[in-house]
């Protein structure tokens, strides 16, 4: 078995995510609450509170551009932590994975049933985050409406990644390094808080490399600001091939870690 | 077990369950299969009712046969009045008496059993006991694993005794306490007095810890002849378990 081989996947792998709406349904008032107000304090501490003493930055107001950015990072936290904490926990401790491949489904299709729905997890905080930064004017329309299904896009990359983690992980603890030495960094150094052009140009290239978040961040910025170019392409490639790639290897992963 | 249920890969060799091959027609022999798992895994934030009904999504059974379904199994594993409870606030016994429901959920032709009263008080354990004898007369095969001797002499038909992945025994229970004990134990204290007394009957015994053990399908005329030739100061006579078999097979070392 590879790290890339191709996964039995039918569409039972949907049942997988009817079972995690339904548990994200049941308690969706403490569910709504992160998503809705984490951007707003952001919005008030950086875009108008430190935002007051810059003037303009690539043209446009700090609360505007930094808008995309906490869209971007919405999307991010919610399929990241999704499929590392919380896919850890329906594995290793509540034993779910194991109930559900007693089932006609194999582990192929509960893993992949995870992903999507760490995907669908981006796609509903795009859904909270967007209305909000539109009430403060701060995103064009009707361009920034594509920004919920570029969310289902990113939310899998993220999604595939953190469950590359959530497979290698000795234990839960251990999914921290992830967080903060992976996801924090990335927070603040994707182009969100200041251009990446800031950046001495070795590091922008590595950035733009290794950087899934700097691509979302690229992709949603010139969907808010309603300005699309050419160059868009290359970040949507990147983050296609990248999904694909990681789809496989967290899958090939789980299975590694699983089966026995 | 874990090979029975499709979920790891063979070493080597054939294993079909059914006619079916595990290793290419696993969702069909899942399909027609029920699991109890040791540990319970129920999903810990819906309600009993909603357990049983996400579970049954995983086989397709369509939604009205599945409330159907449901009814019926909350009736027959006697959870209907906890039908809205969180599976996490049940108590131990109900918990798996959820997870047996939810193991009939595809009406199995198989149930496969892991341990199924493993931590329960003896009234819960009855019930499930009960439950399995009923599902047996419907003609549900059962194969399980347990460490409780009185349960396998209870449920099963056919037992196999296991000891580091070797079968040692295989049969009816009675045939295998019959085969390797008899039908009772004489039991008595262990003193030089007796063994000299049992040696010079030419008497076959094992001593375990400050006891003597006399094996026997007689044991109304050996304890009669050792109350007459030997001095006893106390003597019990008593049916042969599977218990003592498998200590008897296994040896009484701890295994750890």
């Amino acid at each position: 078995m590879g790290y890339f081989s191709l996964p039995d996947i039918t569409s039972k792998s949907f049942k997988v995510w009817l079972r995690n709406r339904d548990v994200f349904m049941s308690t969706f008032k403490v569910n709504f609450l992160p998503p809705l107000v984490e951007p707003i304090l952001y919005l008030f501490a950086l875009g108008f509170g430190l935002g007051n003493y810059i003037s303009d930055i690539e043209g446009v107001s700090y609360a505007e551009f930094i808008a995309p950015a906490l869209i971007s990072v919405s999307l991010m936290y919610a399929a990241f932590y999704e499929c590392t904490f919380g896919s850890y926990v329906r594995m290793y401790y509540q034993k779910t994975f194991d109930a559900i491949i007693a089932t006609p489904l194999n582990i192929d299709e509960v893993i992949a049933g995870e992903l999507l729905w760490g995907a669908t997890r981006s796609v509903i905080n795009s859904i909270i985050v967007l209305p909000v930064m539109a009430i403060f004017g701060l995103v064009v329309f009707p361009h920034s409406l594509l920004i919920i299904p570029f969310a289902f896009l990113g939310g899998m990359l993220f999604s595939c990644i953190a469950m590359c983690f959530t497979a290698v992980s000795s234990n839960i603890n251990s999914l921290t390094y992830p967080s903060i030495l992976f996801i924090m960094p990335m927070f603040l150094f994707s182009g969100t808080f200041f251009p990446l052009s800031l950046l001495p140009q070795g590091v922008q290239y590595f950035a733009l490399a290794t950087l899934p978040l700097a691509h979302i961040v690229i992709v949603i910025r010139s969907l808010t600001s309603g300005i699309l170019d050419v160059s868009l392409l290359f970040s949507l490639v990147w983050l296609v091939v990248a999904s694909a790639l990681f789809f496989l290897l967290s899958i090939n992963l789980m299975k590694k870690r699983l089966i026995i | 077990m874990k090979m029975i249920q499709c979920v790891s890969p063979l070493d080597n060799g054939k294993l079909t369950v059914f006619g079916m091959d595990v290793t290419r027609q696993h969702r069909e022999i899942k399909s027609f299969m029920g699991v109890v798992p040791q540990e319970n895994n129920l999903d810990p934030d819906f309600s009993v009712y909603k357990n049983l009904y996400v579970y049954s999504r995983y086989f397709d059974i369509p939604r009205k046969e599945a409330e159907k379904r449901i009814e019926k199994l909350l009736d027959f594993v006697q959870l209907t009045e906890k039908r809205d409870t969180l599976a996490d606030t049940l108590s131990g016994g109900m918990k798996r008496r959820l997870i047996l429901g939810r193991a009939l959920i595809n009406e199995p032709r198989l149930l496969m059993l892991d341990e199924p009263t493993v931590g329960l008080d003896p009234q819960s354990r009855h019930i499930v006991w009960d439950k399995l004898t009923e599902l047996k007369k419907k003609g549900t095969t059962i194969v399980m694993t347990t460490h409780y001797l009185e349960e396998a002499a209870q449920l099963c038909d056919r037992l196999v005794i296991m000891d580091n992945g070797q079968i040692l025994v295989e049969g009816t229970p009675e045939e295998i306490i019959q085969e390797h004990i008899g039908s009772d134990i004489i039991e008595t204290k262990d003193t030089d007095e007796i063994r000299i007394c049992l040696d010079k009957n030419n008497a076959r015994y094992e001593v375990i810890g400050d006891m003597i053990q006399i094996y026997s399908n007689n044991p109304q005329i050996i304890t009669d002849h050792l109350m007459k030739q030997c001095s006893l100061e106390k003597i019990i006579v008593r049916k042969a378990t599977l218990e003592d078999v498998f200590l008897k097979l296994t040896g009484r070392k701890l295994r750890d």
